[in-house]
C-alpha cells in the first residue's frame, strides 16, 4: 500500500474503528481504501471526476459520482460517524454551507486545508507582489480551482461564528506526500506548535462537532 | 480465419433449451398461480471454473432474448444484444467469467410465455397465461442457475428492465449474489412510465386482430404492436440524438406532400422499427412484460425497504446516462439513496451519452472501463477469499 499524504495519515488517525464514513471529494479513494482495510470502516466517497470514480471502482471503494452538495443533501442527520473533507474546502463555492451540511449528516467532521497564512505565501505576496505559486498552491490565479483559500486563523473565526466546536486542531509541518530522505521524513512527522501554526504550518487538520445550540 | 479466432467475439453460439419444473412440482408465481413445466432458452459464454465461482448472469430488457453475444451461424449479421460487452477482452471477459443469459419468463424467444402451448388445453396460452412479475422472472432464472450447478453468482447485471431483475436477485437471493449491476433502470416506474406502458397496451388490445389474445391461428395484431413499439422507441432515444440523426430531412421526396403520406425521414424510420419488431415479437408477451414492469416496486415504504434490505450483502453498481429520459438519472439516484440510507455498499456513476435510454446497449469506453473495473475487482476479491479458505 502506498504512503498516504501526510494530512490523510493524520485524518486516518482520527477515525475510530468500525466507523461509518463519507469522504467528500475522495479523489482516487486512497484514504477510504486505507480506512476500510485498516479501520474496518464502512461508507463511501463522493467524487466528481471520472478518473477519480474509475480509480475508486478499481480499488473496490464505493463511490458516488456527483458533486459535494448532492452528496450531502441526500442524507439524513447523523447518518455518518465522520464526514471528511480533505484538501477540498478551498475549492467549494459555499464553504460555510458545506461545513454546516457536513455537521448535519455527520456526528463529527474532519476538514483539512492548505494554510494560506504559511510564511511562504506571505513572502511570495510581500516580496514579489504576485499571487503565491508554490507546491501548496501550484496554479496561476486565473486557472486555480482554489477559490476560497483561508488561513488557520480565518478558519477558527468561521468555526466560532458558526458555533462549531473544534475538538482537535492539528497543524502539520509538512504537506503532500511523505518525503523520501531520512531527515526530511523525520521532519515531516513533526507537528507545529499551535501558537506558531498560522505562520509555520503549510496545512492543518480540524476535527469538528456541532456546538451546543 | 474462423469467427472463433476473432479477438473480442465469442464466435458462433447456440441457444440451448432446458425444461424445468413439472405439473407435479410447478413454479410458484407471485400472483398465486403456478406454472409447470417451464421451458427456458439460454446461452452461455466462457467456461465455468472448477469451483463454479466465476459465473455472471446478464438479464435482458423488455424486447431482448437469450442471445446476448456472438452470432448464431457464420452468415448471421445480427450480433447478440450485448455483444459489445461480452467476449474475450470485453468487460464481461469470457476468458475469466462464465456468462449466462436466459430469455425471460413470459418471453417469446424460447422461454415459456403466452405464445407457448398450454399443456392442459393443447392451445397457446394467450391471455390465460398467468400474470408474472419481475420476482417470478428472477425465480425462474435461479432455477436455471441451479440447474447449471452454480450456487453463487459473481454478478447479476442488466439494463432497463434487466436492471430491475438484477436488483430483484440481490433482494430475493442475498446469499447467492456477490454483486448487482443496475444500469439505466429504476426502483419503480413513475406515473409517466406506467402511462407509456398503458398506451402501448391499449394500442395492442385495440387492434382489430387482437381477438382477446387468441391471435395465433389467424392474422396477428401487428398494427397495434408496431404502434406500441414505435412509441416506446421514441422514449429510448434522446430528443437531441433523434434530431441529429434525422432532423427535418424529408424521406424520398424533394417537397412536402401537403397530405398524410410519409414526409419526414423520422416517420419512415419509426415505421421500419415497428414493422421489423412485429416479425420477431409476440403482442401478448409485450402486454405481460410491460405489466410486470408496472408492478415492480420492491421499496414501497421505509419499513418494507428496511426489512427487505437487512439480509442483502451484494455490492451494487448503479449506472445511468445523462440523456436517458425513459428512466432518467434521478431514478438511479433514488435507488442509490435508498441503498445508502440502508447502509448497503453502492457505487454510482452517471455517464455522458447522446444516446438516451439505449445508451446501455451501445459501445462507450468509460462505461466499459467502469464495468470491467468493477467486475475484475469482484473476481479478485472472490479469488482471494477462495485462496484464503483453501
Amino acid at each position: 500500500m502506498p504512503d498516504l499524504r501526510v494530512d490523510l495519515e493524520v485524518i486516518a488517525g482520527l477515525v475510530a474503528h468500525g466507523a461509518r464514513v463519507m469522504d467528500l471529494g475522495c479523489g482516487d479513494g486512497l484514504l477510504l481504501a486505507h480506512l476500510i482495510r485498516q479501520k474496518k470502516a464502512r461508507g463511501f466517497g463522493v467524487e466528481i471526476s471520472l478518473e477519480g470514480v474509475r480509480a475508486c471502482i478499481e480499488r473496490g471503494v464505493p463511490v458516488y459520482h456527483g458533486d459535494i452538495d448532492q452528496g450531502l443533501s441526500d442524507h439524513h442527520a447523523n447518518a455518518f460517524d465522520y464526514v471528511i473533507l480533505s484538501h477540498t474546502l478551498q475549492t467549494v463555492t459555499r464553504p460555510q454551507f458545506v461545513i454546516q451540511e457536513m455537521l448535519r449528516v455527520g456526528k463529527k467532521s474532519i476538514v483539512s486545508f492548505p494554510n494560506f497564512g504559511h510564511w511562504r505565501n506571505r513572502l511570495g505576496l510581500a516580496v514579489e507582489g504576485r499571487m503565491p505559486q508554490n507546491p501548496q498552491f501550484p496554479y496561476e490565479w486565473h486557472n486555480t480551482p482554489n477559490i476560497h483559500v483561508c488561513t488557520i486563523l480565518d478558519f477558527q473565526d468561521l468555526c466560532q461564528a458558526m458555533n462549531v466546536r473544534i475538538l482537535k486542531q492539528i497543524p502539520l509541518g509538512w504537506a503532500g506526500n511523505r518525503p523520501q530522505g531520512y531527515l526530511k521524513r523525520l521532519f515531516s512527522n513533526l507537528l507545529v506548535p499551535m501558537a506558531a501554526a498560522n505562520l509555520l504550518a503549510p496545512m492543518a487538520v480540524f476535527l469538528l462537532e456541532k456546538g451546543e445550540s | 480465419m474462423t469467427l472463433e479466432n476473432q479477438p473480442g467475439s465469442v464466435g458462433i453460439v447456440t441457444t440451448r433449451h432446458v425444461e424445468l419444473f413439472s405439473r407435479e412440482a410447478p413454479l410458484s408465481l407471485d400472483c398465486g398461480a403456478t406454472l409447470g413445466p417451464v421451458s427456458v432458452a439460454y446461452e452461455t459464454y466462457g467456461t465455468l471454473n472448477a469451483t463454479a465461482s466465476n459465473a455472471i448472469l446478464v438479464c435482458h430488457a423488455l424486447s431482448g432474448n437469450a442471445h446476448a453475444a456472438g452470432l448464431h451461424h457464420p452468415e448471421d449479421k445480427r450480433y447478440g444484444w450485448w455483444d459489445d460487452y461480452i467476449g474475450p477482452g470485453k468487460p464481461f471477459d469470457t476468458r475469466k467469467f462464465f456468462v449466462i443469459s436466459t430469455n425471460n419468463l413470459g418471453g417469446c424467444n424460447g422461454t415459456t410465455g403466452p405464445s407457448s402451448i398450454d399443456p392442459v388445453s393443447g392451445h397457446p396460452y394467450g391471455l390465460r397465461f398467468p400474470m408474472i412479475t419481475i420476482g417470478d422472472m428472477a425465480r425462474l432464472q435461479r432455477a436455471v442457475v441451479t440447474h447449471l450447478g452454480i450456487h453463487k453468482l459473481l454478478a447479476v447485471a442488466g439494463g432497463s428492465m434487466g436492471g430491475m431483475i438484477a436488483l430483484q436477485w440481490a433482494l430475493d437471493y442475498p446469499d447467492q449474489v456477490a454483486s448487482s449491476i443496475v444500469i439505466g433502470s429504476t426502483p419503480r416506474l413513475s406515473a409517466q412510465n406506467i402511462a407509456f406502458n398503458a398506451v402501448a397496451r391499449q394500442a395492442i388490445m385495440s387492434d382489430p386482430h387482437f381477438n382477446n389474445g387468441d391471435h395465433y391461428d389467424g392474422p396477428r395484431p401487428e398494427k397495434g404492436l408496431a404502434l406500441a413499439r414505435m412509441m416506446a422507441h421514441i422514449t429510448y432515444l434522446s430528443e437531441k440524438g433523434l434530431h441529429e440523426k434525422f432532423g427535418r430531412r424529408l424521406q424520398d421526396r424533394e417537397n412536402l406532400s401537403y397530405g398524410f403520406e410519409t414526409d419526414f425521414a423520422v416517420e419512415s424510420y419509426l415505421a421500419y422499427q415497428g414493422s421489423s419488431f412485429v416479425r420477431r415479437f409476440d403482442a401478448n408477451t409485450y402486454l405481460y412484460i410491460t405489466k410486470a414492469m408496472d408492478y415492480f416496486d420492491p421499496f414501497p415504504d421505509p419499513e418494507t425497504t428496511a426489512k427487505r434490505l437487512i439480509p442483502v450483502t451484494a455490492r451494487f453498481l448503479v449506472m445511468c446516462f445523462d440523456t436517458d429520459w425513459r428512466f432518467d438519472s434521478s431514478r438511479s439516484k433514488e435507488l442509490v439513496k435508498i441503498l445508502n440510507w440502508n447502509r448497503k455498499e453502492v457505487t454510482f456513476q452517471e455517464l455522458s451519452s447522446p444516446h438516451g435510454h439505449d445508451a446501455f446497449l451501445l459501445d462507450a469506453p468509460q462505461y466499459k472501463e467502469s464495468l470491467a473495473g468493477f467486475l475484475n475487482r469482484i473476481l479478485q476479491e472472490t479469488t482471494d477469499r477462495e485462496a484464503h479458505v483453501a
